[in-house]
């Protein structure tokens, strides 16, 4: 089951770390990354896997929540198919 | 493949646009609760909603926290309640509205329809009971909601089953202080499938359960115009268009993975645009941002006509199963904008009964002198039937007589019901036209055959 993680605020030295490394602790797979900063403003669109992770989806969410609080950013992650209804006939 | 860009505009419509989806409704039969004894009746209808509708606001969460998508409410609809308590052996249906009360409450849902009656043709004695009882079942219950079905195009215009409304309207208001008048709606045309709040019932026709669901986003829509100011029309059409089938697209999935997960077959996305009294989320200001100063001055309906016209087009595409009212809502006292244009003195009762002609709902949530007899109220329920019927629509009446206020005055509902001031109502009286009951006869259209 593929989801979306969004991540939106402040840029600073490693953010992409972190998310990274939080996700991968959880086993949570990423298949893409795309990534832009605009007058200091980060945003990032990840594609990842949760097929095999160790934790379930409240867990991983939680755990983004947790880093979202830590850093100042705004996290999400939900699942593919919301964007993939809404944007393709 | 999905894009990036598609992505965050996703996460702005839910964000800042107030896209969401309003409602998941549980339509459930109760036709098999009948008893002749109304205790037992009862408390088959408790244990059955309870048992199908158990997970419902669990599986809502569930879905709402996966999918990042507000849901904001859950709710349950039933067989119009006369036709089960038909049966039953009492001459009061309020112990009935108390059992639906109690299992809305052990669900969890916050509103729960269909302590309802159709009478479109003329009142059974059971259709009568319960119309009766509906002033102090509202009363004396919270998340109960009722409607009543008084006229339909093949039947005409039950002009006895009115005046008797615009008493239990008048009554419903006096007990309730007026907030029990937020909780009943009578229809012409009634829709089986409607996922919205007064009116929904499980009509007859419909399965064992059924899932349906309301979505809306008059906030999306607003957003999406504001790229098209000076554009012609038909640019303004597509740009509506294609904004409902987003939003549309989102109650299909979330529709579809409730069904799923219920164990309960896809009934419709109603795709209305269904406002609220947040800032930003206003069908009034759509309408004014396609050119007009204040929503209710001349051009209004025409601009009503094209949204709802667009949002069902575009609505249609997106959905395997489009129903209950798909159109644009225009309920005065839950639009931030309706309610400055009411008290702007702009937008009048006259206006909205036109706007009603070409739009999905009626006049809903509109609050009139608390000295409005109830022969005007029934008079205001004609209307708004005569316009359904000669043009097969649904149209609606939910009408709030403000006790103890008048023209000038405001009355606080709270919560998404939000606040309504006082519209005026013609002086001259209706009283000889209601006084002669009867039907006002089917048009035309219902010799098709």
């Amino acid at each position: 089951m593929n989801a979306i993680v969004t991540v939106i605020g402040q840029n600073r030295v490693g953010i992409i770390a972190a998310i990274s490394t939080r996700l991968a602790a959880l086993g949570v797979d990423i298949l893409d990354v795309s990534q832009t900063i605009l007058n200091g403003s980060f945003t990032m669109v990840m594609v990842v896997n949760l097929e095999g992770a160790s934790a379930s989806f409240v867990e991983i969410r939680d755990a983004l929540s947790d880093l979202a609080a830590e850093r100042g950013l705004s996290i999400r992650i939900q699942r593919q198919e919301i964007f993939e209804a809404m944007h393709t006939v | 493949m999905l894009n990036k860009n598609d992505i965050l505009s996703t996460i702005e419509m839910i964000d800042q646009q107030h896209l969401d989806i309003r409602t998941i409704t549980m339509g459930i039969s109760l036709t098999d609760c009948a008893d002749a004894s109304a205790a037992r009746a009862c408390d088959k209808i408790y244990d059955k909603i309870t048992h199908y509708a158990k997970d419902l606001v669990s599986v809502g969460e569930a879905i709402e926290m996966e999918f990042g998508i507000p849901i904001v409410n859950k709710r349950i609809s039933v067989t119009p309640i006369a036709l089960v308590s038909a049966a039953s052996e009492t001459d009061s249906y309020v112990p009935f509205c108390k059992a639906l009360d109690r299992a809305a409450k052990t669900c969890g849902v916050d509103y729960i329809g269909g302590f309802s009656a159709l009478v479109q043709k003329g009142m059974t004695k059971a259709d009568e009971k319960l119309i009766r009882s509906i002033p102090e079942a509202l009363s004396e219950t919270d998340v109960v909601c009722s409607s009543v079905n008084i006229g339909s195009t093949k039947a005409g215009i039950n002009m006895d089953a009115v005046r008797l409304m615009g008493h239990v309207i008048r009554e419903t208001a006096e007990r309730t202080n007026g907030a029990g008048c937020c909780k009943l709606v009578v229809f012409c045309n009634a829709v089986d499938d409607n996922p919205f709040m007064a009116g929904a019932f499980h009509g007859i026709g419909e399965p064992e359960k059924v899932i349906n669901v309301g979505v809306s986003g008059p906030g999306v829509v607003y957003h999406a115009l504001q790229a098209v100011k000076g554009a012609p029309f038909d640019v303004v059409a597509e740009t509506v268009k294609k904004t409902a089938f987003r939003i549309t697209r989102m109650g299909q999935l979330v529709a579809q993975e409730a069904s799923k997960r219920l164990n309960t077959p896809f009934g419709i996305v109603d795709l209305s645009l269904a406002p609220t009294p947040a800032v930003g989320d206003s069908v009034a200001r759509i309408l004014e941002e396609m050119g007009l100063e204040t929503c209710g001055t001349h051009g209004t309906t025409a601009a009503l006509a094209l949204l709802n016209d667009a949002v069902k087009k575009g609505g249609v595409m997106a959905s395997s199963s489009v129903g209950g009212l798909s159109g644009a809502f225009i309920p005065v006292s839950e639009d931030e904008g309706m309610i400055a244009a009411a008290k702007a003195g702009v937008l009048t009762i006259d206006k909205l009964e036109a706007m009603t002609c070409v739009c999905s709902v009626g006049l809903d949530m509109i609050a009139v002198p608390g000295d409005t007899s109830a022969d005007t109220i029934a008079a205001i329920l004609a209307d708004e039937a005569a316009i359904g019927m000669v043009n097969s629509k649904t149209t609606a009446v939910r009408v709030l007589p403000a006790i103890g206020k008048s023209v000038g005055d405001t009355v606080e509902m709270g919560g998404l019901m939000g606040s309504a001031p006082v519209m005026p109502v013609h002086a001259a009286s209706s009283e000889a036209f209601i006084a002669r009951g009867g039907r006002i006869p089917a048009p035309m259209q219902s010799l098709k055959n």
